[in-house]
């Protein structure tokens, strides 16, 4: 698998080293900008504390913020399709449920501060399910993961502790509508900030250099001394935890779990489709991804629900974007923006002619 | 259990497995071809189905009869798919990105049936349909049996394409090297292109049987594609007769776990399988493919 985009000098978020005079301020520019999204989500909720519905398509999108970033960790920087990460966010959802009902954890804070214990959870789950599909490549490793996942899933349904297909209910939180969607929009952003700073650090790191090593050409990896069964291992791991947590709030959020939901194939492969649909294997890929695409479903689902209409719409759009923009949107739209920035220094000024070209290069 | 429970069990194993083959075979064929993973290959079998559906309610026509028109019509969606979608994919990373175009697909598929058909549950219906054949203490559903001798026709039909006719010794000659067989002068893009819409053509009669045996709604494709996946692993991607051998397998094992314990963990064989497989063979059953692709 090529990389896509994320690998090559020039593109958003390079590691240091290769500075060119310039780089620094262009970067602290960048990171500026970086804020502004972050600015407009801390504000959104007080601008649109009127609307609830638009605000619980919010807690729904930062919700997928988080988990397609932290499956990104893996699958992205990898290049190891992971398609059972519905796994980790199942888990995490039956985790809040059983510590809120058998525990007695009064609802509110108290369980909300449980939420950690969903991505330790997660973690541990991912150990052995890791381990297992991890011992295959690509290709046979995508079917694994599928499998694994549909084992849980019959698990969740058919075991006595999970309460078989009434599922469990969530304790219920007495907070006012209005301040109940702001609370868990909160909780949702500290999450999927949390998640970004990780996948940045992680993306920074030797670790990092890793992954992107193996997904590059696994053999020649460890031919070059990285241990690639743990440093996967490792990813696999990581990378469920946020999933885990979200799922704990998701499943907060709705008041209930039940097996079809909480262990649910679609979202296997929603993860998958926005990942791709923003760029694979950047940073802010997998957050536009999320954005855009969980916004529109939720928005499609609230508009005209039941009706196949929606399903056409959006299958129709994810081909359209697949087909234009393989490579996902982040990594095109920073392609054209080069490309765009290059012809226009061409234009102001006349530099030498190996300039230019390596300029186009990029 | 009884010993005539289990007989029972592989009986209806073997005889589900036939109908399992028919719609797992496409998905086979479509892999070995073109190196592409169909999501959607759960969503055309509920196409097929739907598709008998209005043939046999709207005007009548009997589901076998059908065929003659769901196949060709199903044959014609193959080749658009292919050659609008399937083989503009990047070669390098065509299989994993073939994932995320049939899952539009089947996306697509479901929201159109979901349109017109609403999700209530059919099923199809003929007179012969709840008939069965009585031999020694056993009941045998004639649909089932119609099915399975249908799934041998057409299956060992392929066989014979692939390995007696020129058109099949073009198509494997495309599989092995690519330029050679350009070179050769055999037309890769075209001989693919009717590969793919045979594959198709195959599940819309599978779809018929499915829809025949069990009631489907536009949802049932998920349902259907792990199940199909498992068979196709377990009998190699891209080998037709493996994917019956391993339908048969999968279903006779799937149906004595349900007699002897619990309809409900009869599912889990195909999992288990799928993983176990796969675990035990860490290149996978794709190994040959994926070394030949590095």
């Amino acid at each position: 698998m090529s990389a896509p985009g994320a690998a090559e000098p020039g593109a958003p978020a390079a590691p240091p080293g290769e500075a060119v005079p310039g780089d620094a301020r262009r970067r602290l520019a960048s990171s500026l900008v970086a804020l502004v999204p972050l600015a407009a989500a801390i504000v959104f909720p007080l601008l649109e504390s009127g609307n609830q519905g638009d605000m619980s398509i919010a807690v729904f999108a930062l919700i997928f913020m988080a988990a397609v970033s932290a499956w990104n960790i893996f699958s992205g920087y990898s290049g190891y399709l992971a398609l059972g990460h519905a796994v980790f966010f199942g888990t995490g959802a039956y985790t809040i449920a059983l510590i809120g009902t058998d525990w007695h954890v009064p609802a509110g804070w108290a369980l909300m501060a449980l939420l950690p214990v969903c991505g330790v959870v997660a973690g541990l789950v991912a150990i052995p399910v890791g381990l297992v599909a991890l011992r295959v490549r690509r290709h046979t490793f995508v079917v694994v993961t599928i499998g694994v996942f549909f084992i849980f899933q019959t698990l969740a349904t058919n075991l006595a502790f999970t309460g078989g297909t009434s599922g469990i209910q969530v304790p219920f939180v007495l907070w006012s509508s209005t301040v109940f969607n702001q609370r868990f929009y909160y909780v949702a952003l500290v999450i999927v900030v949390a998640t970004v700073a990780l996948s940045w650090a992680v993306r920074r790191s030797r670790f990092g250099l890793q992954l992107m090593a193996i997904r590059d050409d696994e053999d020649r990896a460890r031919g070059m001394g990285v241990r690639t069964a743990r440093v996967k291992l490792a990813a696999f791991v990581i990378s469920a935890i946020p999933v885990g947590v979200v799922g704990g709030l998701w499943a907060y959020f709705l008041g209930s779990v039940y097996p079809q939901s909480a262990f649910d194939p679609l979202f296997d492969i929603a993860l998958a489709l926005m990942g791709f649909f923003g760029g694979i294997g950047t940073i802010s890929g997998p957050l536009v991804g999320a954005l855009l695409l969980e916004s529109l479903q939720q928005y499609f689902t609230q508009k005209f629900s039941a009706n196949g209409l929606y399903l056409i719409v959006y299958g129709s759009l994810f081909l359209v974007v697949i087909l234009l923009m393989p490579r996902g949107i982040v990594p095109s739209a920073s392609q054209w923006l080069r490309s765009w920035r290059a012809q226009r220094a061409d234009r102001t000024s006349t530099p030498t002619a190996g300039a230019s070209v390596a300029e186009v290069a990029r | 259990m009884s010993f005539d429970g289990l007989i029972e069990a592989i009986i209806d194993g073997v005889l589900t497995g036939g109908v399992y083959a028919l719609m797992a075979a496409g998905l086979s064929l479509i892999f070995g071809v073109m190196d592409i993973i169909n999501i959607a290959q759960g969503a055309m079998v509920v196409l097929g189905a739907y598709l008998s559906y209005v043939l046999s309610v709207h005007l009548g026509i009997d589901l076998f009869v059908g065929l003659l028109i769901t196949a060709p019509a199903m044959f014609a969606l193959g080749v658009v798919l292919e050659w609008g979608f399937m083989r503009r994919l990047r070669e390098g990373d065509r299989t994993a990105m073939s994932i995320l175009v049939t899952y539009a697909f089947a996306i697509i598929i479901e929201g159109v049936l979901t349109k017109i058909f609403s999700t209530d549950y059919q099923q199809l219906s003929a007179p012969y349909i709840n008939d069965s054949i009585h031999i020694l203490n056993f009941y045998l559903p004639v649909i089932y049996l119609l099915g399975f001798a249908m799934a041998v026709v057409l299956l060992g039909g392929l066989y014979l394409l692939f390995f007696r006719t020129k058109f099949g010794r073009g198509l494997r000659a495309s599989l092995q090297n690519r330029t050679a067989a350009d070179l050769i002068g055999i037309n890769v893009n075209r001989t693919r292109m009717i590969a793919v819409g045979i594959g198709v053509a195959v599940t819309a009669c599978g779809g018929m049987v499915y829809g025949a045996t069990v009631a489907f709604n536009p949802n049932s494709g998920y349902d259907l594609i792990s199940r199909l996946l498992a068979i196709v692993i377990l009998g190699g991607m891209g080998s037709i007769g493996g994917a019956m051998a391993s339908a048969v397998v999968l279903l006779v094992l799937a149906d004595v776990v349900a007699a002897a314990w619990s309809p409900v963990w009869s599912i889990l064989v195909f999992y288990v399988a799928i993983v176990l497989v796969l675990s035990l063979r860490p290149s996978g059953l794709f190994g040959a493919r994926a070394v030949r692709a590095q």
